[in-house]
């Protein structure tokens, strides 16, 4: 019985095979057409994203422009993304266009995945911040993306708590310390925060706000420095908050998070500007009760921030539409009425300057702080990043691994960020990237 | 018909088969081989058009991956793990088998369909789920023993729990199956001399179950190899899993994360070299016991 019903599989999914094998031969020739006889007929492009509803926005364009025909492929979002978007290219069928995470983009460009579009995107350099403008660039005069949203960062908390318990929104990292300690006294069910090892994104924008920079360029080398002494003295911190038990190591993104989350057993949550929609979707009882403020300083009265998350449209460099696709992204990031789908839509803090206008009604979440995309302007101005290198897949796998490790262990964090520096330099090292000492 | 009128025939009936296996394992096989022998290179600071090309470096990746020590450490890890996984459920499998065929036995429909069914549970979901029952804030557990089944020592045992849940029902069921082929009169013989139940189950099934047994194990020995779902399911839970945590969850990390599709395919093709020694050196050492074989 068992043996017949495999066959059947098997036989149903080799059918499924050839009819695949069988229906993608048509698409040959259509690849291969040469850019002339392409401009003939409507273009079809595909695109790789997972922002949400981002389909119902090129409905908008396909609507408006019969000739170039966009088609969404959801995918999973983050580094696994990266990943796959890498390997199709290798295997040389990527999508025609694909969101890239800044801090992806170097990857991207170091395997000539991505195309350079300087000359398409000319005319719309000066509608984005020069910040934003080097991330994409890499400094260079090539062009491999065109920004459209970042995640500058800011923390997140529950007022009602906060007043709950008596706290003041902490204005430095070391009244946040304070905060995380009276917390644990009052209530020892309850913590302030909690240190996530899973997430490399969160942790580089706190590090990017001490003025690290894990990466530069000089001349024609490399340089890396993930384990500066900005990042050290980041690591030392909330190693010591870990350890003393002030604040929780759970990692972000979990069920055991949502919960905590739900039930009002984390406080504060130091993220970017697109934290109203996971709260929305992964703490929906607690609506109404975060707001919202800048992030903790290393120094009283100053104003940085971070990144963490962000990305750009990028052109795959085998896409044979390489003109259309960039007229695509161009729209999509920089029309007044596309950006204001996205903001909508796709509940995201566009790149462009021209935006501020979309950004009038706080998100419903939020809908307890009307100056929401105001405060979130504010942190903007002040964040600094850096620029990414061309290995941040192993650089964040290290990270996770390397945390994962001294979590676990009860080690030092800063032998961690010594280990994240390490694994990065000796895979660049292995690939032949020059590096200067 | 004569011989020779055969022709074509036998051949034509093989192509089907030939041409799958040229095309899903031979040609596969061939590329990785292929790739595991090469790797990329980049000048300067890998940028720009040309900069990175795809140079031969014979054995080189072979060498890396068998002096890797975390490779290594990540066999220990599936040994204790595999050694753990096969003892508890082919013993389980075994005594389950031969409960159900057991002369007096009470629902032992039901007892099979149920000792099954954790098979038809797909590894990803059957690890969510228990994954839900480990997590500290969340599990059910919690209440009665206060155990972090996701520490570092434990997190082993959650994990051979899972696959012991889902792999039992299977094996059991093999087993089972065999002991149902055996004739009857052999039992009914064991009694006239005198045996109990338990003698007839330890003297008379057992050895003549040899053979099953050994083919659950080799099985099981081939599926604990390649443990991967389990750990790459529970990873984004606990803190105690790397992603390095056994050989294919490294090849996975080589191949997609860090990008290198060289060293993945030199570690997989390590990795089959010893899953191969390992399946045929235990069929190697228990032949003559189990076929008479020489």
């Amino acid at each position: 019985m068992r043996a017949h019903r495999l066959g059947a599989v098997l036989a149903v999914a080799l059918t499924a095979t050839l009819a695949s094998c069988g229906s993608s031969e048509p698409e040959g020739p259509e690849a291969a057409q040469s850019p002339a006889a392409a401009a003939a007929g409507p273009v079809t492009l595909t695109y790789w994203t997972w922002a949400p509803n981002m389909d119902k926005i090129t409905k908008v364009w396909n609507a408006a422009n019969p000739d170039i025909q966009v088609t969404v492929s959801k995918q999973a979002g983050g580094d696994d993304a990266a990943a796959k978007f890498l390997t199709a290219a290798k295997a040389g069928n990527p999508p025609d266009l694909v969101q890239a995470e800044y801090q992806h983009l170097p990857s991207f460009i170091a395997a000539e995945a991505v195309a350079d579009l300087k000359n398409e995107t000319a005319a719309i350099k000066g509608e984005f911040s020069d910040g934003l403008w080097g991330l994409v660039t890499l400094g260079t005069d090539a062009v491999y993306g065109i920004p459209q949203d970042s995640g500058p960062m800011m923390l997140f908390y529950r007022q009602d708590l906060f007043d709950k318990y008596g706290i003041d929104v902490p204005k430095t990292w070391q009244e946040y310390a304070d905060a995380a300690r009276a917390v644990r006294k009052k209530d020892p069910s309850v913590h302030l925060g909690t240190f996530s090892s899973k997430d490399p994104g969160a942790f580089t924008g706190l590090a990017q706000q001490a003025g690290a920079q894990w990466w530069s360029i000089s001349g024609e080398s490399w340089k890396v420095g993930i384990a500066d002494e900005p990042t050290k003295k980041v690591a030392a911190y909330w190693d010591g908050l870990v350890k003393e038990g002030a604040i929780d190591d759970m990692p972000y993104f979990t069920p055991e998070w949502n919960k905590a989350l739900n039930d009002g057993k984390l406080l504060t949550w130091p993220s970017a500007v697109w934290a109203p929609g996971v709260l929305s979707s992964n703490a929906p009882k607690a609506a109404g009760k975060w707001a919202v403020a800048p992030l903790p300083q290393w120094n009283a009265g100053e104003n940085h921030s971070g990144f963490w998350g962000g990305s750009s449209t990028a052109v795959a460099a085998a896409s044979p539409h390489r003109a259309a696709a960039a007229k695509f992204a161009t729209w999509l990031n920089t029309d007044p009425a596309a950006v204001d789908l996205l903001v909508k839509e796709a509940a995201i803090y566009p790149a462009t300057t021209k935006a501020q206008s979309a950004l009038g009604q706080a998100p419903e979440y939020f809908s307890n702080q009307p100056d929401f995309w105001q405060q979130a302007a504010t942190v903007s101005a002040g964040a600094r990043g850096f620029t990414f290198g061309p290995n941040v897949g192993t650089t964040y796998n290290a990270f996770k691994d390397a945390f994962d490790k001294a979590l676990r262990d009860r080690t030092p964090f800063a032998d961690a960020i010594q280990a994240v520096q390490d694994a990065t330099v000796t895979d660049m090292r292995k690939s032949g990237f020059q590096i200067a000492a | 018909m004569r011989r020779s009128d055969r022709g074509a025939w036998p051949y034509l009936f093989l192509t089907p088969a030939i041409v799958l296996f040229t095309l899903f394992l031979a040609v596969p096989i061939g590329y990785t081989v292929y790739l595991a022998m090469r790797r990329t290179k980049v000048s300067g600071l890998g940028l720009g058009k040309g900069a990175r090309r795809e140079v031969f470096v014979g054995f080189d990746n072979f060498a890396a991956a068998l002096s890797d020590a975390e490779l290594w450490q990540g066999w220990l890890r599936v040994l204790g793990y595999g050694t753990l996984v096969l003892v508890v459920m082919l013993g389980l499998a075994l005594v389950f088998a031969l409960m159900l065929d057991a002369t007096r036995v009470r629902l032992a429909r039901f007892s099979r369909i149920a000792i099954f069914l954790p098979y038809a549970v797909p590894g990803v979901a059957a690890t969510l789920l228990w994954g839900f029952l480990y997590l500290p804030s969340l599990s059910p557990f919690r209440a009665i023993l206060d155990v972090d089944f996701l520490g570092a020592t434990t997190v082993t045992y959650s994990m051979a729990n899972v696959a012991v849940w889902g792999g039992v029902g299977f094996n059991m069921l093999v087993l089972y199956t065999a002991l149902r082929a055996i004739p009857r009169d052999l039992y009914e013989a064991a009694r006239l001399d005198g045996a109990s139940e338990l003698q007839i189950a330890l003297r008379v099934k057992v050895p003549l179950l040899t053979p099953a047994i050994i083919l659950t194990t080799v099985f099981s020995i081939i599926a604990t190899i390649q443990v991967f779902t389990e750990p790459t399911t529970l990873r984004p839970l606990t803190n105690t899993i790397s992603s390095t945590w056994s050989p294919l969850m490294k090849v996975y990390r080589d191949a997609f994360v860090t990008g290198d599709l060289y060293s993945a395919a030199a570690t997989s093709i390590v990795i089959a070299a010893i899953s191969l020694v390992l399946s045929f050196g235990f069929l190697r050492v228990v032949r003559n016991r189990a076929f008479g074989e020489g």
